[in-house]
Order: structure tokens, then C-alpha cells, then sequence
């Protein structure tokens, strides 16, 4: 049986949709971090998935669940907002501070996809559980 | 006489095992759901099952080889190339877990059969 793998594959799904929620907390948390200059200015963040597939047990290959794999996180390369704020502390020469390119309503949806996608695999290690379960009682 | 209890078990104890392995194969499609390039994936159960009991009691501790996963048709493309949806594979899983309770109560008449014949009652 193949539940042990099972357990695996869900629990890789969870821990990849942490990092995603890691990240868009990072990123809303700092989405309005000012900066001088535009190489020091903070980029939102985010994860790489893939899927990783499991080669053991029975049915190698063939019937070989995949696990889901966070290979890299990236910084968004779309341009920074330039704001002509003199009066700003960290402003430069001319006057201008850079805030991050964070989109606050896109981390916010992307956000409540995270949550559900990872509630939806702590449904399956439920689900899973129960069938273990109720297979271990097979014959009382 | 003597009782085989594989036999005893008809398909019901393949059954199960097929129901696993395709909670496995499910719960990595829910899993890949937000994975650029994931391409879901199923097995044909009845045909699988059929051919698993057509081989006999063998085909149990047999590797299973030859059983091929079959890539699911999404209902509409994605910029990503991920072919999961979600409501699809939901269903789906759940389904699957009501069958596999199916089989497994199936098999629990059977050890209860079994036990009264035993029994003598």
C-alpha cells in the first residue's frame, strides 16, 4: 500500500505552500519599504515549484506520485514605483525614493490561493488517515 | 478441503490495492495543483482492475508493470501549463476514498462469512 508516499506528497504540497505564504507575508510586510537608491530597494519575492517524481515502492515509475519541490526563489524584475518625495529622509539628489513593486492586491489573492491549496492537502492527509485507519480494523 | 482465502477474497482485496494506488496518483495531481508544466494524471480503473483479475491471484504480488497513466483532458488551458483542476481532482479523490470504504466493507463480510464458517454457527 502506498500510503506512506501518500503522506509525502501532501506533506511536500504543504511545506511548499508555507514558503509561497512566507514569501507574499514578506513581501506585504515590506511593500512599502522606501529606499535611496534602486539597487537597495526590496523586490517582491516569489517561490519556483516542481513537481519531483518519487521513484520507489511498488509500480516504479509508472504509477509514481510526484512531490512538490520549491527549487528557487525568485525577485520580480518589473519596474520599481519612483516617487518624487523631497521631504523623505532617504530621497536622493534628485529628490526621488523607490518603493518595492509589490502589488499588495495580487499578494492578497495570491495569499488566500496559498491558504486554500494547503487546506486542501491537510484534507487529503485527513482523508488518507481515515483509510489507513479504517483499513487497520479490517476484519474486527 | 481447505479454504484459500485469496479466493475467498475474490476481487475486493485487489480492489483495495488499486484504490490506493490511485489515491496516491490523485493526491499528487491536488498536490502539483499550483506547479508550472504539471500535467495531471489518472489510471483507467476498471480496465486496470479487469486485467489485475485476469491474471490471477498472481498479479498481486506482481510488479505492476504495464499499467500505464493516462494524462487527464482539462476542461480549459492554462497560461502555466498546468492541467490540474482542482474541482475535478476533488471529486475525484473523494470518490475514490468513498470506493476504497466500499471495498473494505466488502472485504469485512467476507472475514465475518468466513469466521462463522469457521465458527461452525
Amino acid at each position: 500500500m502506498s500510503f506512506k508516499q501518500i503522506s509525502q506528497i501532501a506533506g511536500s504540497a504543504m511545506s511548499a505552500q508555507t514558503t509561497r505564504l512566507n514569501t507574499i507575508a514578506s513581501n506585504l510586510a515590506n511593500a512599502q519599504s522606501a529606499s535611496g537608491s534602486e539597487a537597495d530597494t526590496y523586490r517582491a519575492r516569489k517561490p519556483v515549484f516542481a513537481a519531483l517524481a518519487a521513484r520507489e515502492g511498488l509500480g516504479e515509475q509508472q504509477l509514481a506520485g510526484s512531490r512538490v519541490q520549491v527549487l528557487d526563489v525568485v525577485q520580480s524584475q518589473e519596474p520599481l514605483r519612483r516617487v518624487y518625495e523631497p521631504e523623505h529622509p532617504l530621497a536622493n539628489e534628485a529628490g526621488e525614493v523607490f518603493y518595492p513593486n509589490v502589488n499588495p492586491v495580487a499578494e492578497m489573492t495570491d495569499m488566500l490561493s496559498a491558504s486554500r491549496a494547503f487546506e486542501t492537502n491537510v484534507e487529503v492527509l485527513g482523508r488518507v488517515k481515515s483509510m489507513q485507519q479504517s483499513l487497520l480494523r479490517l476484519g474486527e | 478441503m481447505s479454504i484459500d482465502f485469496s479466493k475467498a477474497m475474490g476481487q475486493h482485496a485487489e480492489a483495495l490495492r488499486w484504490r490506493a494506488e490511485r489515491t496516491k496518483v490523485l493526491a499528487s495531481n491536488i498536490a502539483n495543483e499550483s506547479t508550472p508544466g504539471y500535467q495531471a494524471r489518472d489510471f483507467d480503473f476498471a480496465a486496470t482492475l479487469s486485467r489485475a483479475s485476469q491474471d490471477g491471484s498472481e498479479a498481486l504480488l506482481l510488479d505492476s508493470e504495464g499499467e500505464q497513466l493516462q494524462y487527464r483532458v482539462p476542461f480549459h488551458a492554462a497560461q502555466d501549463g498546468n492541467t490540474v483542476e482542482l474541482g475535478v481532482e476533488q471529486a475525484a479523490f473523494s470518490q475514490n476514498a468513498s470506493d476504497f470504504q466500499t471495498s473494505l466493507s466488502f472485504l469485512n463480510m467476507k472475514l465475518k462469512g468466513l469466521a462463522k464458517a469457521i465458527n461452525g454457527q
